[in-house]
């Protein structure tokens, strides 16, 4: 009798969920571009819209090329399943909106990317869902800021813009002893150096526009389900444990225990809220994954050998980037993130809002644009560009100098991306020098 | 809908439609450490052409209350609990894996309510392997771990799934997690002591079909044949129906093809 044993992450990234084409024996991942599907008689029909037979209608809902991301996905991140939408915002929207409508409460890290922020602070409240920001950090906040009304907890694996380490055991412990469960944006981290399931989240949501693509060309967003949480025992969640009208009067939990989530969040959001992903972006996330073990070592690789540079530098004040002793969540990092990371960056430059300017003009191979999880190496100055009107004071309060300059660090030659660093500092220390 | 079976509450999952005892009564039995919900596809199609489904959780799985019962024979006794409770005389009755023993000698047991019988991935005996039954009781995410690796495909274990969408070995271990302790270490010893079924075969004497997978590991072809051969007294000998590409998980692999086959047994015989 052998033992058991599962596929490593290099395997699931090049296979999970696809199986040569039955048709054609295709060996890449066949574009389903089609719209619809024919159903081979009415009851067939029937059975499909009906939930006693699995398969496609509309590809709003479904799509088989979709279906091959999802379950890479799911596989990669040890979830029961995933669902493919159109954003990684349309990741987070659809996880809400599954769990919760007018009334709800989110409690929130105030360290969150800032189109997260925007959904969260000032468009969902229009729709009755209040969120409370938190200090990812402190865990007597996180507790505090529970209402009775409380539906979900919410965090980034790498926050923004200071790259602190979500403490995932400790949090989900506390929405756990609320009843509520952990909603984890691992975009920055991907499976490949953090799995949030197994550290006690219980759904991942990526924006797989970044590092899960690679090349920067497909928008898309992606939820995974962990399948752990007791939606029936928590009592708090009725649209996946009572009947809902909209569908067959299905009680989701009792369809399927482990899978309710997921049921609800594919025959209500995806259908009604419709922000499908377009089966060609899937198709290219799918060729970007492939190959995600082995960008993100060596994404990690030249964002260490960056970071320690920087950081030995004269010109920089400080550098946010976990992997650094220097990082108020080293340790943290080192228990949460052994492999790594990741290849986000942050630093303070000396010299105010002009060096940063200056530095962000003397690169030649960083490029300049609002956007991470490239490979090639990106850069952005929020005071100079996403954040140009703020004062100071203000850039301060949102955590952000007038200094401070975003690295994505990608995969060129780490000789030739620390070569183009020092372009810009030395162009920066001319404007220091005055 | 939930029912008092030998007075505990007993949930019992109807496919999707509400119970009429008018119409054909379907129960369906799941196998060790599981609940209803590997039956989601097959039920709802019989409960959608002409059949009512009764599909347990039994007794300490899922949200059955009770303890988990410790012998294949006290599991027979609690389905015809299980029928007394709703109201119904005769069912047919399909169980898949420790639910097809259970179904098996329900079935000897009781031949005046039993109308047909439907074995998944059944063999008799069904001894359990020493290192699964040691890992049930102490290390259960070790013997989920191994119950995955033998019921699923490789392409099951690569994520493949005909749920858009959904991992079906994800979804399995963490329904197996939900169980509660000792519910597993307890199937699987009742599997592994169960010696009756060649002998409770023998006396069934209604239509008989056994769905085996192609590739199942745990309950492979090549073992289902002492069984079938002692169902000698069935009408025209046990039917065997193999599910193509499946193992031994062949409701979530293969769920049309097993939905299909079940129903056109029930239909047609």
């Amino acid at each position: 009798m052998t033992q058991p044993r599962t596929f490593g992450p290099e395997t699931l990234a090049l296979h999970a969920g696809q199986s040569p084409d039955p048709a054609f024996g295709a060996r890449a991942a066949p574009i389903y571009f089609t719209t619809s599907y024919v159903f081979p008689d009415a009851d067939h029909a029937a059975a499909l819209f009906n939930l006693e037979r699995p398969g496609h209608v509309y590809t709003r809902i479904s799509n088989p090329t979709n279906a091959m991301l999802e379950e890479r996905i799911a596989a990669l991140e040890g979830g029961i399943g995933a669902i493919a939408v159109a954003s990684g915002q349309a990741a987070l929207h659809l996880a809400i909106t599954t769990l919760m409508g007018a009334g709800g409460h989110i409690v929130a890290s105030h360290a969150l990317y800032g189109g997260s922020h925007n959904l969260l602070a000032y468009t969902l409240p229009r729709f009755g869902i209040t969120t409370t920001f938190v200090d990812p950090r402190n865990p007597d906040a996180w507790r505090a800021a529970v209402r009775p009304e409380t539906r979900l907890f919410f965090g980034e694996s790498l926050g923004n813009p200071g790259l602190d380490v979500l403490d995932i055991p400790a949090i989900a412990g506390i929405a756990h002893a609320h009843r509520v469960p952990l909603l984890v944006d691992a975009t920055l981290v991907t499976p490949c150096l953090q799995r949030p399931l197994a550290l006690g989240a219980d759904l991942v949501l990526h924006s797989a526009t970044k590092f899960l693509g690679g090349h920067g060309v497909a928008v898309g967003g992606l939820l995974v389900d962990g399948g752990r949480f007791d939606w029936e025992a928590s009592g708090l969640f009725p649209t996946l444990t009572e009947p809902y009208d909209g569908f067959h009067g299905m009680d989701f939990a009792e369809e399927s225990p482990v899978a309710a989530f997921l049921l609800r969040a594919r025959r209500e959001g995806l259908r009604d809220f419709g922000a499908c992903l377009s089966p060609m972006n899937a198709f290219q996330i799918l060729q970007g994954m492939e190959t995600l073990p082995l960008r993100m070592r060596a994404h990690v690789a030249n964002a260490r050998a960056v970071a320690e540079h920087l950081a030995a530098h004269p010109l920089v004040a400080h550098v946010a980037w976990p992997g650094l002793a220097s990082h108020p969540d080293h340790a943290l990092a080192a228990r949460l993130l052994p492999d790594g990371a990741g290849s986000v960056l942050s630093f303070e430059l000396q010299g105010g809002r002009a060096a940063g300017r200056a530095f962000i003009e003397g690169l030649r191979v960083f490029s300049h644009l609002a956007n991470v999880g490239d490979a090639k190496s990106l850069v952005i100055h929020p005071a100079s560009t996403t954040h140009f009107r703020m004062s100071a004071q203000d850039l301060a309060a949102a955590g952000i100098g007038e200094g401070t300059v975003r690295l994505s660090v990608g995969l060129e030659s780490v000789d030739d991306l620390i070569e183009d660093l020092n372009r810009g500092l030395y162009a920066a220390s001319r404007v220091v020098q005055g | 809908m939930e029912l008092s079976v030998n007075d505990t509450p007993a949930y019992v999952y109807t496919g999707g439609r509400p119970f009429d005892r008018r119409q054909a009564v379907v129960v369906l039995v799941h196998g060790a450490g599981h609940d209803h919900s590997v039956w989601n596809y097959q039920a709802r199609q019989l409960a959608h052409h002409g059949f009512s489904v009764l599909a347990p959780d039994l007794p300490g799985h899922g949200r059955s209350q009770g303890a988990p019962l410790p012998t294949i024979e006290a599991l027979a006794d609690w389905i015809e609990s299980l029928l007394d409770a709703a109201g119904v005389v005769h069912a047919a009755l399909a169980g898949h894996s420790m639910g097809s023993l259970v179904a098996l000698q329900a079935a000897a047991q009781a031949p005046a309510r039993i109308t047909k019988l439907i074995l998944l991935g059944s063999v008799a005996p069904m001894p359990v392997a020493p290192p699964l039954l040691e890992a049930a009781a102490r290390t259960r995410d070790s013997a989920h771990a191994m119950i995955n690796q033998w019921s699923y495909t490789p392409a099951s274990q690569l994520g493949a799934s005909p749920v858009p969408g959904v991992s079906l070995t994800g979804l399995n271990l963490r329904l197996m997690e939900r169980q509660r302790d000792g519910v597993l270490a307890n199937d699987l010893a009742a599997c592994n002591a169960y010696q009756g079924g060649l002998e409770a075969a023998g006396r069934i004497r209604v239509p008989c079909a056994m769905l085996c997978g192609e590739r199942d590991q745990m309950t492979p072809r090549k073992a289902v044949k002492p069984l079938q051969e002692a169902l000698a007294n069935v009408p025209g000998g046990a039917r065997m129906i193999v599910i193509k590409g499946a193992g031994h998980a062949m409701m979530a692999e293969a769920p049309d093809a097993v939905g299909d086959a079940m129903r056109g047994f029930l239909t047609t015989t």
